[in-house]
């Protein structure tokens, strides 16, 4: 039986401060193309500080142990769980989530696909599940349904969506490759 | 004219008498053959732009100004009495608000008065003892580790049938016994032991199943907020109606003086039927504080304190004559309901009434043990039930030499068995026919034959469901139509992930002629919406789908009076299409534009669930067959392919419903193959509290599932011919894979799940008995 976990390597971090805290002190963070600046803890992991500071609550809590993966964001393009990451790490990488998916006002095909798919039912593990592919489209616009299962193979969904899933990863790839640009 | 009536109304597969209020609201139903526009495409979810965009708020993800943090300090002991308690440190931590406990708590009963909401005695480890309320999480969770307790550890007890036990501990001393209700509950028809001795063969069987955990990705939990003498509390709810009534009960409030507020619940699964105790702390808390508090478990908690599918184990007896005619079954059940219980959990729903049998006993011993208490899950008992019937009709049809189909088709019940009244609609046999057909049941011989290699053995299974879901009065709804054209449609249910949403949408929009983009729905809030029930039971569909309809109809009558006075034409000769108001002349106006000179103003229809039929009964039914190939030296279960064909009335929606089939299915796969949690007996504790631990289905671990629906459109059972889905698929997926992996070994696994090392003892245990049986014939001769 596959485990929860993911199989990609996950990218490489540079701490490029020394060591702060344990008070609150400031950090910055690139979101969704968006510089910010938050007053935090150093223990404060990413998806709180997204969740709480940052009011981005797209991210989703399901577990804060890295076993689900309703937290997945992506760093500089690569899915992570948010809630395995400090935030102060994160400095001068980029972060996406699920709402910097969308383009003005236009949903992202990835997003498109899962509503006409059905692959979501309650929408708990929705965004990370979103990001997940998104992330392997971007590296492989072409992907067979194996590599669509194993790049989702770390997100965990309770009502079962998995076959609309993989349908949906399928569709926004078809659709992608026969739109370029984006 | 509201009616009040007495009647047998089924929920869960169980039934109640009960005394309802019912508003006859008549509306004539759709007949099977009337062409509709909405009702029955696969439309997408309405709420799914939301969804997809991280936009959609759970309760999770509510923030308000000045929120505290409350945790829940939860007791380490199966069974204790607090003997000292000191919050002192933990109130001294900076960031720390309040410290609730028994000390300064009110004592709010719990559990039907089994526990309160903070008792002196733990009977199970999570059971709650303290709650800090904090600044943020962190803090709160520091101040956990400040509270000191000495606990007096009490005698325990965590096997059930060890608690059945005349000197057993027991888990609440002002209890004669540990069992829930006192007694077994028994149910008896006919002469049992004249139906064993009419068989002439009787097989019988021990089944075990696991306790088994929801793991909603939401973990339970609520936020409340006070403003004046008015509680709001955002809650992860099946129902924002009876978390209102029960929190207005235990904190003294008037229903008026409490809303609760439900948009998007990442999931529930029976779990979240009821209020938890995190809702009425975080009230209380909110109260004495003077700011809103936000209580969320983790999933450490998630996995001790909000429910479980109880463990059961199941004695089946099974009587037949030699061509498969059931004579008589006899089924005892023991569950283990764990510390507290509001009801008493029962696996032989099924075995009442799936098949035709003149003599059937069933004995359910529901268990209080020092355990997390169970709770609904997705058709509860009626999937443990399920596993042991179904097994044992096959190991019935393998001794008497009868394909299973063939028994199960001998033994079809065409009236309900326990009512002995007609269904209203049946598709059982047109499940099996398909379903037979999608997995190649009548050539399964021979690819067995061709797929079974080396250790490798093929094999073939199928397993049936009988389950309610007919739902049922009180449900109300509001249709307000706007004088731009558009309608919002107001109920007091929720949508809990299943698409209500969107078949209401649907529904309503049908009964307007009005396109589908011009209805809203607003769910989830006692405070706008009119009363609906629990989401559970496979009953919201089919409980407020009819509610809409009516309310709709109503709505679309006054507009076409209203149309006929401002166009000056006879109300007989106008319909509405679309969004337009059609005249005898051919003539399209858009509903906008006739309103028009009313300038701001509302209509208002309004509609009620009508009564269920009297002398029919409303069930659902369904067929699952399953293709499993095992490994005989590493005794790993690989299922290949599903098919799961049900029947569940009108299809509302193809697309979501084909959500609903697969998640069933798929959460009966995990329940079969892989999901369960650990206890420690010696110190009752459960060790797979975390989804590292207990494991659920990824991705990787879905085979091919084929479902399809058997749409049946039932216009008897209520106006829009819909039944409920929700738990139907989930019910006989494990037994279809238990007769599978029986069918590959010729052998059978009588434990859930069916691990690898129960498939080898079960392939050991066979070849013992062979040796012997041979050992014995070798000194015979």
């Amino acid at each position: 039986m596959a485990k929860a976990v993911r199989a990609e390597p996950e990218p490489e971090l540079e701490v490029p401060v020394p060591v702060r805290g344990p008070e609150r002190g400031p950090i910055k963070l690139r979101v969704n193309g968006e510089k910010h600046e938050l007053w935090v803890e150093p223990r404060r992991t990413l998806l709180d500080a997204l969740r709480d500071d940052l009011g981005l609550t797209g991210a989703k809590k399901g577990c804060d142990e890295g076993t689900c993966g309703t937290c997945t964001v992506l760093l500089d393009g690569k899915p992570i769980y948010a809630c395995l990451r400090l935030a102060i790490e994160c400095e001068g990488h980029e972060i996406t989530t699920i709402e910097g998916l969308a383009q003005g006002g236009e949903l992202h095909p990835v997003q498109r696909a899962f509503i006409e798919e059905d692959a979501l039912q309650c929408g708990f593990c929705t965004p990370g599940q979103i990001l997940s592919v998104k992330a392997l489209l971007d590296e492989n616009p072409n992907p067979t349904e194996e590599d669509v299962r194993r790049a989702v193979s770390g997100n965990l969904c309770r009502c079962g969506a998995y076959p609309h899933i993989v349908r949906a990863a399928l569709r926004a790839a078809k659709g992608l490759a026969e739109r370029p640009g984006r | 004219m509201a009616k009040v009536v007495k009647v047998q109304t089924e929920f869960e597969g169980r039934f109640y008498e009960e005394t309802i209020v019912v508003e006859g609201t008549e509306v004539e139903p759709w007949a099977p053959e009337q062409p509709l526009k909405l009702v029955g495409r696969p439309v997408p979810r309405v709420d799914g732009p939301e969804k997809v965009t991280g936009r959609a708020r759970f309760t999770h993800d509510v923030r308000l100004p000045g929120m505290l943090h409350g945790k829940i300090l939860r007791s380490p002991h199966p069974h204790a009495r607090i003997k000292r308690l000191d919050t002192s440190k933990a109130e001294r931590l900076p960031g720390v608000r309040l410290v609730l406990s028994h000390q300064n708590a009110p004592e709010i009963p719990w559990f039907r008065g089994q526990t309160r909401l903070f008792d002196t005695t733990v009977r199970y480890v999570g059971d709650e003892v303290a709650c800090v309320v904090a600044d943020d999480e962190e803090t709160a969770e520091e101040a956990l580790r400040l509270i000191e307790v000495e606990y007096e550890p009490l005698p325990f007890v965590v096997d059930p049938e060890r608690a059945l036990e005349p000197d057993a501990p027991r888990v609440h001393e002002s209890q004669p016994n540990n069992l829930v209700n006192g007694e077994p509950e028994v149910y008896e028809r006919g002469d049992v032991q004249q139906g064993f001795a009419e068989a002439d063969v009787v097989v019988e069987g021990v089944f075990r199943t696991q306790t088994a955990l929801h793991n909603c990705l939401e973990t339970h939990g609520s936020v409340a907020h006070w403003d004046g003498d008015s509680l709001t509390i955002w809650d992860s709810t099946q129902h924002v109606f009876g978390v209102r009534f029960q929190l207005a009960r235990a904190l003294g409030l008037p229903l008026h003086k409490v809303r609760v507020i439900k948009r998007h619940m990442g999931g529930g699964f029976g779990s979240k039927n009821q209020a938890g105790k995190y809702a009425a702390i975080a009230a209380l808390a909110a109260r004495m504080t003077g700011r809103p508090v936000k209580i969320v478990l983790d999933r450490f908690e998630e996995n001790l304190a909000t429910g479980n599918r109880p463990a059961t184990i199941q004695t089946l007896k099974l009587g037949a004559k030699r061509d498969g005619t059931l004579t008589a079954i006899f089924h005892k059940s023991i569950l283990n309901a764990g510390a507290y219980a509001v009801w008493a959990p029962s696996a032989s729903g099924p075995t009442k009434r799936l098949y035709a049998c003149p003599n059937v006993r069933t004995e359910d011993w529901a268990v209080f043990t020092n355990l997390g208490p169970f709770s609904a899950f997705r058709a509860p008992g009626y999937v443990e039930g399920t596993f042991a019937l179904e097994s044992m009709m096959d190991e019935l049809a393998k001794a008497l030499g009868l394909d299973p189909l063939e028994l199960r088709l001998k033994n079809y019940a065409e009236i309900d068995p326990i009512t002995n009244k007609p269904y209203t609609t049946k598709g059982l046999r047109q499940a099996y026919e398909r379903g037979a057909q999608l997995i190649g049941w009548a050539e399964r011989a021979h690819t067995k034959r061709a797929r079974s290699k080396g250790p490798k053995r093929v094999g073939f299974g199928l397993a049936s469901q009988i389950w309610g879901g007919s739902g049922g009065p009180p449900a109300y709804a509001l249709v307000k139509l706007n004088p731009d054209g558009t309608a919002t449609v107001v109920t007091g249910t929720q949508d809990i992930g299943t698409g209500t949403r969107t078949a209401l949408a649907q529904i309503a929009a049908e009964a307007l002629s009005f396109p589908l983009d011009a209805v809203e729905v607003e769910l989830g809030d006692t405070q706008w919406g009119v009363y609906a029930p629990l989401s559970a039971g496979s009953m919201t569909l089919a409980t407020v789908g009819p509610a809409v309809r009516a309310a709709a109809e109503d709505a679309k009558k006054q507009l076409l009076d209203v149309a006929a006075q401002l166009l000056e034409l006879p109300k007989e000769g106008l319909r509405v299409e679309d969004g337009h108001i059609a005249t005898p002349k051919g003539e399209r106006l858009p509903v906008a534009e006739v309103l028009r000179p009313l300038g701001n103003f509302q209509i208002v229809g309004k509609g009620a669930r009508g009564p269920n039929p009297d002398d029919k009964n409303v069930n659902t039914f369904g067929a699952q067959f399953a293709q499993v190939e095992v490994d005989v030296e590493t005794g790993e279960v690989r299922v290949e392919k599903i098919v799961a064909v049900h029947e569940s009335g009108r299809v509302v929606n193809p697309l979501t419903i084909r959500s609903q089939l697969y998640g069933g299915v798929i959460m009966g796969l995990g329940y079969a193959l892989l999901e369960r949690r650990l206890d420690d007996p010696r110190r009752g504790l459960p060790v797979t509290p975390t989804l590292e631990t207990y494991k659920v289905l990824t991705v990787a671990d879905v085979p091919e599932i084929v479902a399809e629906m058997v749409d049946l459109p039932d216009p008897e059972a209520n106006p829009i011919g819909a039944k409920g889905v929700g738990e139907p698929p989930i019910i006989p997926t494990a037994a279809a894979i238990a007769n599978a992996v029986a069918d590959a070994l010729g052998v059978r696994v009588y434990e859930l799940p069916l691990s690898p090392d129960r498939v080898l003892a079960a392939l050991r245990g066979a070849q013992a008995k062979k040796d012997e049986e041979e050992g014995e014939e070798g000194e015979a001769s």
